[in-house]
């Protein structure tokens, strides 16, 4: 069985407009998959249905043998413990110090008191710093987030997803805020956790050339259906005008 | 097309200000006050105030009791504040759209902020003195309610502001509604959240000595007291205390909130 299944996904915020329409796919277990689409063709809110951040209104999302769209409160917060989450912009809590936002990722396995009072055990604070120093920032454990380049911040958030010990990793357009070198960075660790712990990892990219240069395989994404699905290697100029449209010529004309 | 928007801003800012100068004009007339007479008659106001507003020397006697009634009225607006602010709290986290519960209680929080809220405090005194009768706790509860409102509101956009991408990434996580507040939102809005509870203080020790003339409690009610028996040497000494508390008083919280920011 497949670690996720997509079946027949929709998905609309208002009667006007449909933003998913009939989505289908299946992600294996250790399975690098970037999503590229234009801006607005539903990227962000196709992984929001898949940890149902997002409320699914049709079709199913079937995640480790569960159904994702009929789980109840208590069941859903299990299964989000399963799925990591990396954001565009870290969605740390700048306040607070990089050890701090990366136990956060530990709460699901809590009770609320645990985790009010922020009680966390020594192999989950030696986790911690395990990972840490796994991304390289272990030197600005006790830093406050907030001074923090982007870069670092988003390591941080990568430590956060990976401390929950996750089967998936949903990445949202993880280095949309970051500059080249950075981002490389980040999809080199991205990349390594997949091939190192085999964790599955489902990207949302602007970047054509680093989804292709990093992927196993590609789904584009276009006004909410699925225009390719395929292996990176079979992503060609053909394709890609299909998936952007006249979109992306404008963008490399301006 | 931004040049144009630009002038067009412009062009829109000089209608205003017309249409300002036109309602100012326009109320001057309507309520017959006279500029010119206004500023004729401010060397007289401020002859009398020098010749009457004096603080002698046996009024100083009188310092100890009015002191004793000013802090009154400080202990009052820090306690009103305080309590308002804990109600505020849990009316913010169920006003904030990061944080609410559910629409039904998201809306009546809004509903209690912006009715205390746009009803002046002098009005609330007015009306909590009806049912109440002139004691101290009409005082409390007209600063109390005034400060519910403005709270709730202020702290309903700090915690948007500061937390609103913090509580979605630990919703991801499974974390619980009670871990989120405590470990997101509460660290990242409580300065900001602290700044306005300073903020209201202040205000309310302003308000107090207003709200005070009205319920008959505090340093409010002392000067009115002098003031009406023509007593204004006290009225002075009165005003000058409340001054000098007041810039203590910000001071403080001026150096609290640097610590805290
Ligand atoms: N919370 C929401 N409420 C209403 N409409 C929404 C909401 N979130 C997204 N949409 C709409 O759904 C459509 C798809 O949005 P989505 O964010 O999934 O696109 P995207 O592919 O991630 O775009 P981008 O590359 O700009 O991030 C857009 O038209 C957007 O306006
Ligand atoms: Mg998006």
């Amino acid at each position: 069985m497949s670690l996720l299944q997509v079946n027949n996904l929709g998905k609309s915020y208002n009667s006007e407009t449909q933003v998913l329409k009939d989505v289908n796919f299946t992600v294996e277990t250790g399975e690098f998959v970037s999503v590229i689409g234009p801006s607005g063709a539903g990227k962000s809110t196709l992984l929001r249905c898949i940890n149902r951040m997002v409320e699914i209104n049709e079709g199913k999302v079937i995640f480790n043998n569960s159904d994702v769209g009929s789980l109840k409160k208590k069941d859903l917060r299990k299964l989000r413990t399963d799925i990591g989450m990396v954001f565009q912009h870290y969605n740390l809590v700048p306040r607070l110090t990089v050890i701090e936002n990366v136990l956060h990722g530990r709460f699901g396995y809590k009770t609320t008191l645990q985790g009010v009072l922020g009680r966390f055990s020594e192999e989950e604070k030696e986790q911690a710093f395990f990972l840490l120093q796994k991304l390289g920032i272990e030197e600005h454990a006790y830093k406050r987030c907030d001074q923090l380049s982007g870069g670092q911040q988003q390591r941080v958030g990568i430590c956060r997803a990976l401390i929950q010990d996750p089967k998936l990793i949903l990445c949202d357009e993880p280095i949309a805020s970051l500059d080249p070198n950075s981002s490389k960075v980040i999809m080199d660790h991205l990349k390594s956790i997949t091939n190192e712990l085999g964790i599955t990892c489902l990207v949302n990219l602007h970047q054509v050339e680093v989804a292709q240069g990093y992927s196993d395989r590609i789904i584009g994404l276009r006004k909410g259906e699925i225009v390719f699905d395929g292996k990176s290697a079979l992503l060609r100029e053909e394709q890609i005008n299909h998936i952007y449209g006249t979109e992306r010529r404008e963008l490399i004309t301006v | 097309m931004n040049e144009k928007a630009m002038r067009k801003s412009r062009w829109i800012t000089t209608v205003f200000l017309i249409i300002i100068i036109g309602i100012t004009y326009l109320s001057a007339m309507i309520t017959k006050f006279n500029f010119i007479d206004g500023i004729a008659t401010l060397p007289k106001a401020l002859s009398w105030i020098f010749a009457n507003l004096w603080i002698t020397q046996e009024t100083w006697e009188r310092l100890p009791a009015i002191l004793g009634k000013l802090n009154e009225t400080i202990f009052m607006s820090i306690a009103a504040t305080t309590l308002a602010a804990i109600i505020s709290l849990f009316l913010g986290l169920m006003g904030s759209k990061t944080t609410k519960v559910n629409n039904v209680f998201s809306m009546l929080a809004r509903l209690i902020a912006s009715f205390s809220r746009n009803i002046p405090v002098v009005a609330w005194s007015l009306i909590l003195l009806i049912s109440f009768g002139q004691n101290s706790l009409t005082g409390f509860l007209a600063l109390f309610v005034g400060t519910l409102g403005f709270l709730t509101r202020a702290f309903i956009e700090s915690i948007d502001e500061a937390s609103q991408s913090a509580v979605e990434a630990l919703q991801a996580t499974g974390a619980t509604y009670a871990q989120i507040v405590n470990k997101a939102v509460i660290p990242q809005s409580l300065p900001q959240m602290l700044s306005w509870i300073l903020f209201m203080i202040e205000t309310n020790i302003r308000s107090a000595t207003l709200v005070g003339i009205l319920t008959g409690t505090g340093i409010g009610y002392t000067f009115d007291l002098y003031y009406k028996s023509l007593n204004y040497n006290a009225v002075a000494l009165v005003t000058f205390t409340i001054v000098i508390a007041v810039i203590i008083i910000e001071l403080i919280s001026n150096r609290i909130r640097k610590v805290i920011l």
